[in-house]
């Protein structure tokens, strides 16, 4: 009997899966939003507590099914794969645009400019850096992890330009996921102290973090006023480390190591 | 009518990433160049143009307004959906680099907000804030979601 009634719940997510997903993320935010002004009186914001716990989901998610997909990888949780796919969050981070103050984003412009180049070349030097140290010695490998620092669609679309391993495609894609995720999670912590509170930072922050997931969750999680000025530059960073890395900086890492 | 501005929405989206998708290969690049960014711009000076002649309504605002207001959701849902197994499983080498990256990109951020003069925001920036926070608060044009089931 028992088993029936899960059998028809399961049948019914499984059927409506993204009218679930909304029910499912739904109930995450108001159990979020509910510790947020409970547990931390209110000094952390819901919706960072939502993200974080949305990781912690997938991550668990990731386990039981083994797959790359976090929950989304659960048949009946499928529809959250749709709802927190890039064609609805770019629909969202459009949507957003609507609120941006005029004036405050062109002031801004310059600064989002320098931004994106210091935000493409200061990861991949750390990048590179580190793969030297870990042992690597050859121009395509050093090239590929170094972008995979840019974000995890920069690596492997440089690493597929280059003619990469697929071990170090892995690496390289690892290590922007692991990026991303620590934006999510740091940028609330540390919004303070690199004053992160105004249009104008948040457009540096998006052109120097770059990656696009990473700047959403971690402008959402600190104060959604910010979110359409830094995902405005953040949306140019994929695409200008997907120009650069394959040519300029590879060029440059192949004089450097021979 | 709402779905005015539900479609004037998409087709910003959809205009933007076909030029990036074009900007991207006249690049010779195998990604798309801005195209959310160009999606932005083009929602912005729509919203501009439509004001300017008296035609944003509260239909078309709405519409839009529903999709920000659904951003966070979306996040969280997009959250739940990464592949934090990779992550936490990379390794040194994967923690070094992107720790160390995401570091010295703070300390930029922290440097170049300093650069310029510091500014509170306006009253637009905070009421987008509260748009997109999910909260259906009161527009300067009224309370929509009053008017919705009368109006459209």
């Amino acid at each position: 009997m028992d088993h029936t009634i899960w059998h028809g719940i399961e049948h019914v997510f499984v059927e409506q899966s993204l009218v679930a997903a909304f029910a499912v993320i739904g109930g995450l935010i108001l159990v979020s939003n509910y510790a947020a002004k409970h547990l931390t009186n209110g000094r952390v914001h819901g919706s960072a507590i939502a993200i974080v716990l949305g990781l912690v989901l997938a991550y668990v998610g990731g386990l039981y099914t083994g797959g790359k997909k976090g929950l989304a990888d659960i048949p009946a949780l499928a529809g959250i794969g749709l709802m927190g796919g890039a064609m609805l969050r770019d629909f969202a981070i459009v949507a957003t645009a609507f609120e941006v103050d005029v004036i405050e984003a062109r002031r801004a412009g310059l600064l989002g400019v320098l931004a994106l180049a210091l935000g493409t070349i200061l990861p991949f030097i750390v990048g590179t850096l580190t793969a030297v140290a870990f042992g690597y010695h050859d121009a395509v490998s050093i090239t590929t992890i170094g972008a995979g620092a840019i974000t995890y669609i920069v690596g492997p679309v440089t690493g597929a330009a280059i003619g990469a391993d697929s071990t170090v495609m892995a690496l390289s894609i690892a290590t922007g996921v692991t990026k991303a995720v620590m934006v999510m999670v740091g940028t609330p912590l540390v919004a303070r102290l690199i004053g992160l509170d105004n249009p104008r930072s948040a457009m540096a922050y998006g052109g120097l973090m770059g990656t696009v997931s990473g700047v959403a969750g971690g402008l959402a999680a600190t104060d959604p006023k910010l979110v359409p000025y830094g995902a405005l530059t953040a949306t140019f960073h994929t695409g200008i480390g997907c120009l650069v890395g394959p040519s300029i900086l590879f060029l440059a890492v192949r004089a450097l190591v021979g | 009518m709402i779905v005015l501005g539900v479609a004037l929405l998409a087709a910003c989206t959809l205009i933007g990433v076909y030029l990036g998708d074009l900007l991207g290969q006249l690049l010779g690049v195998k990604a798309n160049v801005g195209g959310v960014g160009i999606a932005m711009i083009l929602l912005i000076a729509a919203r501009l143009w439509l004001s300017r002649r008296g035609r944003l309504t509260r239909g078309v605002q709405f519409g839009v307004e529903f999709w920000a207001g659904m951003y966070i959701p979306i996040v969280v849902a997009m959250a739940a959906q990464q592949n934090v197994v990779a992550a936490m499983s990379g390794g040194p080498i994967v923690l070094i680099a992107a720790t160390g990256s995401l570091i010295l990109c703070f300390g930029a951020v922290a440097l170049l907000s300093r650069i310029g003069r510091r500014d509170p925001g306006s009253a637009v920036v905070e009421h987008g804030g509260s748009v997109i926070e999910g909260d259906a608060e009161p527009a300067p044009v009224g309370r929509p979601a009053a008017s919705l089931a009368g109006k459209e």
